[in-house]
Order: structure tokens, then sequence, then C-alpha cells
């Protein structure tokens, strides 16, 4: 029997794992990725799927699990990337022995982000393959595929998605689980230790395995062609979703041949190939101009290249069915303008969020000093930024709160306060923390502690119940940590402790803690229903 | 034959639900089904909406194009008009006309009012209000979602009415019977 189901691009990741026998996930939750551990959470409860600290951690155990033979998924937003770097690239160089894969999340239009940033550039700057599922389907189908090749090459595997995907439904036809791969350690410690001379081996390695790259590239099922019988005036170049909009646009109609790119590198002859039968090309792809600038590589700057560098295509933002149609030169009819009576609708801490709270209470101190600066972080809290509150001066990648405040109180700022989540502070927030107790920094910490990890959805938050312990254990003065109740009717004394700490001359933390509304109420309706 | 849907609220109204209904009954009825939805900041608060395409052929984009939606459900005014430029020259708008007005800067509603009214097929009910009155305040976006439901086409009210017990079913009988309740009170304004 065929079994199909409706599944969001993240949970066809998920069940794509799952069948393809993964022993474990390894993610720090982050729109637009979260759905895929939580799928597995849910649904497979006999794979290791605990919420890691941060994304470094997760791509480590992810890479422990692959060197004991086992396949191992680590998910994160392209963002995380950045935090999983360091193991990511040298994941390349010492090659895997169970099949790896790194899910990179990508969010075009920062719909929850701070940046647009493209993952295939890791990919390509780590020389592994990338994977770029066009839909639900190849989603799951690719997931298999990629464990598969991922152990065929020993190399991790990358597979790089965008926001429409992960959060878009369709129906999806599931296939059998395979069962897990049997514990067996790599023996090879020159593939694993990385010391100077075992790395250059295995560099020399990668590079070699570049051809077979390519040429699994050039045959992959996830790479191939709509032709035209005739010559083309225009070809196109479809790369993952941006198939999709291309193929919306119907362009067998418009006499235009498509190659879709699905796996990386580029397939470099079907590219030739394509260019030969059309005068011009078209690189469709959502997110960053790589393959763009890849193909002029290929062609030469004599071909007629188009894009988002050309301008035929927005430079920044995700594609839409719009706007690649207008790249094919296909109108739009809009029979309705836009409407007048339409503002804009920002989101909002929650009514009875005690970061609302936190933000009054720093606010009202911040008014009393002329020259307070907060700086934020990452997570529901960043809308502290907005109005009513207005209350942050700064808000740039997990942790930076402290340390911008240190940075920042180092070259004579005060007060200097920095207001960072309880999820983002064990991600990346208690290092800095050490930094700012060892130099003696003159900053003022609030862990404004909601015991989950808010903004995703409500996962659970590494730290909860240990953040005292790990501030006295980072070296800060017990009598300068500090947990109160963030509600309005304690206000007088949180307001009297952030005072008194800001006049203390050295690293303090309060620590405002009250569960998160949502999560709150989410269990109290859990409770009510089993009644 | 197709049917592209926006649904269109603020973050914590219940468009997901009724993107839930219409695709289960769409999954049952064998149609083709590409639904987007917004997940994560907007959530709070903010305008959120989902595409939701139903047809008989393959579907490419999860994202409609301008000028191409069939209907626009909206679980408020000001956001059923944010999507104007999706909507076919045949299409209907169904929303609630009950505001929600979480901005300092929400439009003066005499004028937002004029503008829907404006439109050549549009379909407004107080569904909070009716909701409370019908004591099943959880429910308006089901009344909402009958009132659409004839207008979707692709699938009768029927078969969308049995997906709306599927949907409900794990929470209980009273639970389905509400919420059927509901349905049938925005498919009988509709019909009026």
């Amino acid at each position: 029997m065929i079994l199909r189901k409706l599944l969001l691009g993240d949970e066809a990741i998920a069940l794509g794992a799952i069948d393809a026998g993964i022993s474990g996930v390894y993610a720090y939750p982050g729109t637009p990725s979260t759905e895929i551990t939580e799928y597995i959470q849910a649904n497979a409860p006999e794979v290791r799927s605990r919420w890691c600290s941060n994304e470094k951690t997760a791509m480590e155990a992810a890479l422990g699990m692959s060197y004991a033979g086992k396949r191992a998924l680590v998910c994160m937003k392209h963002v995380g990337m950045n935090v999983a770097a360091d193991a990511f690239v040298n994941s390349a160089i010492t090659g895997v022995n169970g099949g790896l894969v790194v899910l990179a999340a990508d969010d075009p239009s920062m719909h929850s982000s701070q940046n647009e940033q493209d993952s295939r550039f890791y990919g390509n700057f780590a020389m592994i393959p990338i994977l770029e599922p066009s839909n639900q389907q190849e989603a799951y189908d690719m997931m298999a595929y990629a464990f598969e090749l991922s152990e065929e090459k020993k190399l991790p595997v990358l597979m790089r998605i965008v926001t429409r995907l992960a959060h878009s439904r369709a129906g999806v036809t599931i296939s059998k689980r395979k069962a897990e791969n049997p514990l067996s350690p790599d023996n090879e410690r020159t593939h694993w230790v990385l010391l100077p001379g075992n790395a250059r081996k295995q560099y020399a390695c990668l590079v070699q395995k570049q051809d077979s790259l390519l040429e699994s590239s050039e045959h992959s099922p996830y790479n191939n062609s709509v032709t035209t019988s005739e010559k083309a005036k225009l070809g196109v170049i479809a790369c993952g979703i941006a198939y999709n909009y291309v193929m919306e646009n119907n362009p067998q109609s418009l006499n235009i041949p498509v190659l879709k790119v699905s796996q990386y590198p580029l397939p470099e002859a079907a590219i030739r190939k394509l260019a030969s039968s059309c005068d011009a090309l078209l690189v469709a792809e959502d997110g960053q101009p790589l393959v763009e600038n890849q193909v002029k590589a290929i062609l030469g700057a004599d071909y007629p290249t188009k894009g988002r560098l050309s301008g035929v295509l927005p430079r920044m933002g995700e594609l839409t069915p719009d706007s690649v149609g207008e790249a094919l030169g296909v109108k739009i009819d809009k029979p309705f303008v836009d409407a007048q009576n339409v503002m804009p609708r920002p989101p909002a801490l929650c009514q009875g969020c005690g970061h609302r709270d936190v933000y009054n209470a720093l606010n009202a101190v911040a008014r009393e000093y002329g020259n307070a600066r907060i700086f934020g972080d990452i997570g529901c809290y960043t809308l502290g930024a907005l109005p009513p509150f207005r209350a942050i001066d700064s808000c740039v990648d997990m942790g930076a709160s402290i340390t911008m405040a240190k940075g920042a109180a180092d070259a004579g700022v005060h007060p200097a306060i920095a207001v960072i989540g309880d999820s983002t502070f064990t991600h990346s927030g208690m290092t800095g923390l050490l930094d700012a107790v060892n130099d003696k920094a003159n900053i003022t910490v609030v862990v404004s502690d909601n015991l989950t990890t808010a903004m995703t959805g409500g996962q659970d938050s590494a730290g909860t119940n240990k953040f005292e312990a790990i501030c006295l254990a980072l070296g800060v003065e017990p009598e300068h940590v500090h947990v109160v109740v963030p509600l309005p009717k304690n206000m007088d004394e949180i307001t009297r402790i952030i005072r008194q700490e800001i006049e203390y001359q050295g690293v303090s933390v309060i620590i405002p803690r009250r569960e998160c509304i949502q999560t709150l109420g989410r269990k109290l309706r859990q409770k009510k229903s089993q009644q | 034959m197709k049917k592209d849907i926006i649904l269109a609220g603020v973050g914590g109204q219940g468009i997901l639900t009724i993107a839930t209904i219409i695709g289960d009954a769409a999954t049952t009825a064998g149609l083709n089904l590409k639904q987007a939805e917004v997940h994560g900041m907007s959530q709070r608060g903010g305008d959120v909406q989902s595409n939701l395409r139903l047809s008989s052929e393959t579907i490419y984009s999860d994202l409609i194009k301008q000028g191409e939606a069939d209907l626009i459900i909206s679980m408020e005014p000001m956001e059923a008009l944010r999507y104007l430029s999706f909507l076919n020259k045949d299409g209907w708008v169904v929303t609630s006309s009950n505001p929600f007005k979480n901005i300092p800067n929400y439009p003066e509603e005499q004028q937002l009012n004029a503008e829907l009214a404006s439109l050549p097929h549009v379909m407004s009910l107080p569904i909070e209000d009716v909701a409370k009155e019908n004591t099943m305040p959880k429910s308006a976006n089901v009344i909402l979602l009958g009132m659409a439901a004839k207008h979707i086409g692709i699938l009768t009210p029927e078969q969308l009415r049995e997906s709306v017990a599927r949907v409900f079913a794990a929470k209980g009988e009273a639970i389905v019977e509400t919420n059927l309740r509901a349905f049938d009170i925005g498919l009988n304004t509709a019909n009026k």
C-alpha cells in the first residue's frame, strides 16, 4: 500500500531522516529549522534527539556519532552555520564513517533572522556535496540519498533549504524505514587526529575527491533538464525551490528550456550543453548569487548570464513566482491595486510576558542615568526594541549582549547593561561572562529566564535550574547574583536591585525568572484535557 | 481545476486551524495541495498569512502569484485588505468585520469598511461577536470557514463539514459538536 502524508518541508526532512535509519539528530532551535527535530522527538523516541546547547555542540556530537559508524543528522538555521563552522569545515577534512547530513535552513527575506546569508557558500567552502530540494517530496526522498552519498564519498553532505520549503505543506509518499547502522567506530586515527601532518594528507584526499563529486552531480537524479526542440533565446538554470517559481510560469509555452539544479557542485557539462542551445541564460536561485557567479566562470564573460547580479531578478529577498515570471517576460495582471487602509502590524511581546516587566524596570532605572546603554540579544525579548519599550540599543548575534556590554564598558560606557535570555545565555553567553569576570568588567547582566526557548515555540532550555550555579562557577561574586520575579507588584524591589548593581564596580547578574506565558498556558490546557 | 486561497489574520487568531481543515478535506478528496505557513517571530501578534493552493493538477509554487488568488479568507478586516493585490478579478473576500487593534495607527474604521465594501465580491460578518452570542468564543475561525465554504468550490461544504469533525475528533465529542454548529452558522449566514 502506498502511504501518503501531508507534511511540512521540515517534517518531510525529519521523516526522511528517520526512514534513512538515523540514530541521532542534534540541533539547537532556530526558525525555520526547528520543526525537523520536534518531529523526530515526537515520532521516533528511539532516535537520540535532545536539544543541544548550540549548533557547534550539535555538529560535534553528530560527528562523534558518525565516527562511531551510525547515521546522524544535524539541523540549524543559516546563522547557526556560523556557530558550527569550525566543526563543520573540519568535518570535511576528517571525513565521516557513518553518514552525516548537515541541514541548514536559510531565511531569505529575513522573516525571522538578522541576515540572509546563503549556506551553499559554506558547502562550497568546505568542498562537500550540497543538496537543495525543490519540494517536499524531494526533501523526503533526498534524505536517504544524502546519507548514501555521504557514506559513499566518506564526506558530510550539506542539505540546504529555505523558509518557504521548510514551512510549506504538501502530500509526500513515504517509503520503508531502513534499520540503523551497527556500531563500528572508525579505527583510522590518521583521519581523525588533525595534526598538521595528518591534516595535509586529509585535505589532499578531499581535493582529490572533487572530480568524483562533480561526476555525481552530472548524473544526479535530482539535476535534470526540460528541453526544447529548437534553439532558444533564453534558457534557465533553476536551483532548489526556484525551480517551482520557474515552472509556475509555464516555460514550455515560452520555448524556454530549464535545467533544474538540486545537487552541487554545479553540473558543468549540463550547463555548457544548455548554454550552447540558448542565446542567454537566466540563473534563478533563492538566496545570494552564488550560482550566477559560478556560471559566469564556467561560460566566460562573453556569454550573457542574467540573474540577481545583472538586475533582472531582485538583488535581495526571497524569489517569488512573480519576480521570476517577470524575469522570464511574463506580465503580472493585477486587477486590484494595493489597499489604502492597511498599516504594518509588527509582532510584539505577549500580554503578561515577564520580559515586559523586565523592560519596564530597566527603562525606569535607565531614565535616571543619562547615558545608560542596554545591549540586547536574540530571542523574544529582542521585541523590546519596538514601541512601547524601545529599550535596547543593540542586537547582533547570539551572546553578543554580554560581550558588547563588556567592550563598551571597557571603553567607558556606564551603565553598560546586557539583556540576554536563558537559552541564549547557555548557547553563547557563558564564555563571554567568564571574560567579563576575569577582567572585572563594569557591567550588569540581566538573564531574563522564562524557563524555555520561547521564540521558536517553547523548546527545553539547556540551562534551566542551573543559572545561579553557572554564574557562581564562572566567578560572579555570590552577593552580586540576584534572582527576582518579574511581576508589576515587584517593581520596587527589581528597580532597587538594578540600581544597586549598576553602582557596583564589577560584574553583576540579575536573573528575573518567570515562566513563559505561552508554555505555561499550553501546560495548563494539557492538564485540563487530561482531567 | 484549481483554487488558490489566501488565509489572513493576526498571529494567534487560528488561521492555521482553518488551513488544517481545508487541507484534510483536500487530501481526503485526493486533490493536490500546497500550504505555505508563517512560523516564527510574526506569530507574536504580527500579521500572518497562509497561501493555500488546491488543484487536480501538479502544483509547483508554494506561493500564489499576484492577481491569481480566487479567495481571501481573513479573520480581521484590515488583514483582508493587505493581500488585495493577490486577488483575481472574480475573486471573493470573506472576512470578519471585528477589528483587532494592537497597533497605535490602526486605520479609521469607517474608511476601512468603506474600502472593503467597495470590492465587487465581499462578504463580512462580526464573527467574534457571533461566536460569543452563540457561546462558542473559540470557534470564530470555524464560523468564518463556514461562511467561505461555498466559495471554495473545488470542495463541497459537506466535505469541509466532515473534515471539521475529523480535525477536532481528538478533542472530544462536545468540541466536535460546537465546531460543527459554528460551521453551520457560517454556512447559513452565507446562504441568506
